[in-house]
């Protein structure tokens, strides 16, 4: 069975596209963002969710987005309208379903059912589409880890800041208020072996606290950002692309262990300092991460 | 598909196209098409409206569509929406990708 997604790729930056405006979707490929998200929940007014689900329906079907990871946030499934989403992006070939307000497992188990039963009414095999769960509560927060290991199929848990806040009855700030469930979101989705994703930046003329965020991101270990506004991404990736100082560092490791696979020693040392299992995992990562980089360049 | 009243889809913005179908007892599809793209696509614009509308099963309606750009993809959208809004319909045969 051929998947429609990796769990393994780069994910620095996911684009929200709001799923009703035409000019958007068809431009969606030309800003470089990692993944595309088109956005049928709250960019969409109640009474346009149809139109909005035709229109993605159709460019799925239709527009080609090169390597580009496609996912679609649909409407929550206590909505009624959640449903009707999967039912129109799982046949149209979506990556990657985006499910918001996810409180507990139970409700990635439910969504799951439901791809599941679609992808075999249209004879495709179970199991082809991707999913990703947002979690935007309290609850959410404190079930991240259950819901990180809910299902096979999560690419990765994302926080979604605003309506959290609010559930904790605070703003948003300086990160501080955001620490807990950051960390909390992180460790469940590495404990799962999926990718991390931080939540929007959304004042877009404020570069400066944009940057701070995602430095702070970026230390903590998340994989990448959802972003709202094309102009981001461009500071988004600079910020995780790794510096020459430190390729060149992790080149020389990989190299040291060659070496020492070379003469048949299991301890590899560069400068004077064993090199440790850890060491060389960080090392392979930021060589991946370079790599991946450039390949999305050249698309 | 049987169209029960009069229903709108789409907006006036740039790419998009703004689709209103009137239910007609007969004389088949009668479309009023405008475009900014007309001397280039007004044929390509028309045959996708027509297609999609045969693909819904209406055989009559009165069809006005204010085109601003929009990719046959978006086209086909705001037509099948405006036909599903007219007809009281939510359900709508989803296909595959090929």
């Amino acid at each position: 069975m051929e998947k429609r997604y990796s769990k393994d790729r780069l994910r620095r930056s996911m684009m929200f596209v709001p799923g009703n405006n035409p000019g958007m979707i068809a431009d969606s490929r030309i800003y470089g963002a990692d993944s595309i998200m088109f956005d049928l929940e709250d960019s969409v007014a109640y009474t346009e969710k149809d139109a909005a689900r035709m229109l993605v329906y159709n460019a799925l079907k239709t527009l080609d987005f090169g390597k580009k990871e496609v996912v679609v946030r649909i409407n929550d499934l206590s909505s009624g309208l959640g449903a009707l989403d999967l039912e129109a992006v799982v046949p149209a070939g979506v990556h990657v379903v985006r499910l918001p307000k996810t409180d507990c497992a139970q409700d990635v188990i439910d969504c799951e059912e439901e791809i599941a039963r679609i992808e075999e009414k249209h004879g495709i095999p179970v199991g082809t589409t991707g999913m990703m769960a947002a979690i935007e509560s309290a609850n959410g927060v404190l079930n991240a880890r259950e819901i990180a290991h809910a299902s096979d199929r999560l690419i990765g848990i994302a926080l979604g800041a605003e309506d959290y806040v609010t559930d904790l009855k605070t703003t948003r700030a300086d990160g501080i208020e955001l620490l807990f469930a950051r960390s909390m979101i992180l460790n469940a989705a590495r404990s799962a072996g999926i990718a991390a994703l931080d939540t929007v930046y959304s004042d877009v003329n404020n570069e400066e606290g944009f940057l701070a965020e995602v430095e702070l991101i970026r230390k903590l270990g998340f994989d990448g950002k959802s972003v709202i506004n094309p102009r981001q991404i461009g500071a988004l990736h600079r910020a995780f692309i790794p510096s020459e100082k430190d390729l060149n560092k992790a080149y020389a490791i990989m190299d040291a262990i060659a070496e020492a696979n070379a003469r048949g020693s299991g301890v590899a040392s560069l400068k004077g300092k064993m090199i440790d299992r850890p060491v060389v995992i960080r090392a392979q990562r930021l060589i991946a991460l370079a790599e991946a980089d450039s390949a999305s360049e050249e698309e | 598909m049987e169209l029960k009243h009069t229903a709108v889809a789409g907006t006036m913005e740039s790419s998009d196209i703004m689709v209103t179908i009137e239910p007609q007892t007969g004389g088949g599809i009668q479309l009023e098409l405008t475009s900014s793209v007309m001397q280039q696509f007004g044929r390509q614009i028309e045959s996708v409206i027509r297609e999609t509308l045969r693909g819904l099963g209406v055989e009559n309606a009165a069809v006005s569509a204010v085109d601003k750009g929009a990719l046959d993809c978006t086209v086909r959208a705001r037509v099948s929406a405006a036909a599903l809004r007219a007809a009281d319909q939510k359900a709508y045969p989803w296909e595959v990708r090929q």
